[in-house]
């Protein structure tokens, strides 16, 4: 049984990995999906703001990974 | 949901890709333990671990069928999102020399270290070697179901080009482990995990949309334009990281 538990364990590790970045996602996704949903929000500019939104939670979170080794480094 | 050249290339390729990095690395573990403790215990371990998950593949197919489309594409969708940005993000740091590169030679040294100091080596049924190998086709092969089901999950057509890819990944990895005898190291692994990374975070933004029934301009094609604009924002990401980590010359240093 304890395979199990490692599957899970290593299922759950495929998508958290960076607890912020992963939360991120999930609320982009929480509020385009309410615009959508509760305020008729579907058009491609929305499919874009989407698109745009989850580019820029990536390039933040890189970009701030960097930056907490340079300070480390320090 | 009919599907297009677009869709169904791109399913067959993103699965392939993907399921590569997965297969190359539990290639690596077998091989360690099939060299070391015999092969008979190590094979049947992975052929067992491989019918399981096929298994679990034609039921959950089954099962996702009778999901209404835009939930599975919905739920799937971010999944495969929260994964495929994972993904890309640890590629983009490893690009930009933040995180060290995987080295399967180093993992094939550790594996082959470990099952040598197990106890039982020379037992006719070889319970070590059939657990580790079970194991590690199961854990790697989890992986594999998941990008199956999730780039698969639009339709009966989408499951069977995902299924195809990961099935010719599969069977690329044994020839060439049947070949070869040693891991494939030589493979570039974090330029692959680049690129699953890049269509796996395409195909979940277009799957959440469509679960949110948002307007994609050029219906499936949006999936190519999707892939394009994943790269370049990765390609922004490393330089801005590299930008970043220049002013520490010795951390670009440590992974040498």
């Amino acid at each position: 049984m304890n395979w199990i538990k490692k599957i899970f364990g290593e299922l759950f590790g495929l998508f958290v990995d960076d607890g912020a970045f992963a939360l991120a996602i999930l609320v982009w996704l929480g509020i385009i999906g309410c615009a959508s949903f509760y305020f008729g929000f579907s058009s491609i500019r929305t499919a874009g703001v989407l698109f745009v939104g989850l580019a820029l939670i990536l390039i933040e979170s890189t970009i701030r990974y960097a930056r907490r080794q340079h300070t480390e480094q320090k | 949901m009919d599907i297009g050249w677009a869709h169904t290339g791109t399913s067959v390729i993103a699965s392939f890709f993907a399921s590569l990095v997965e297969c190359v690395e539990a290639l690596t573990v077998v091989l360690a333990v099939g060299s070391v403790r015999g092969w008979r215990s190590t094979l049947a371990g992975t052929v067992i671990a491989i019918a399981l998950l096929l298994a679990i593949v034609a039921v959950l197919g089954k099962v996702l069928a009778h999901i209404p489309l835009a939930i599975i594409q919905f739920v799937v969708g971010t999944l495969l999102l929260l994964f495929g940005l994972r993904w890309l993000r640890k590629a983009i740091l490893r690009s930009a020399r933040l995180l060290p590169l995987h080295n399967e030679e180093a993992a094939f040294q550790k594996s082959s270290m470990a099952m040598r100091t197990a106890h039982g080596i020379n037992a006719s049924w070889d319970k070590v070697a059939f657990a580790a190998a079970f194991n590690i086709t199961m854990l790697e092969g989890a992986e594999v179901v998941f990008i199956v089901i999730a780039i698969g999950a639009g339709s009966a057509e989408a499951l069977l080009s995902a299924s195809l890819g990961a099935a010719a990944a599969l069977l690329t990895v044994i020839a060439l482990g049947f070949m070869l005898h040693r891991p494939l190291a030589r493979v570039p692994e974090n330029t692959l995990k680049f690129a699953v990374g890049v269509l796996l975070s395409a195909f979940g933004t277009f799957w959440v949309g469509e679960g949110m029934h948002l307007a994609w301009p050029a219906a499936d094609w949006s999936i190519l334009m999707l892939v394009v604009a994943y790269f370049a924002v990765a390609l922004l990401s490393v330089r801005l990281c590299r930008s970043q980590s220049q002013s520490i010359p010795t951390n670009a240093a440590r992974y040498q």
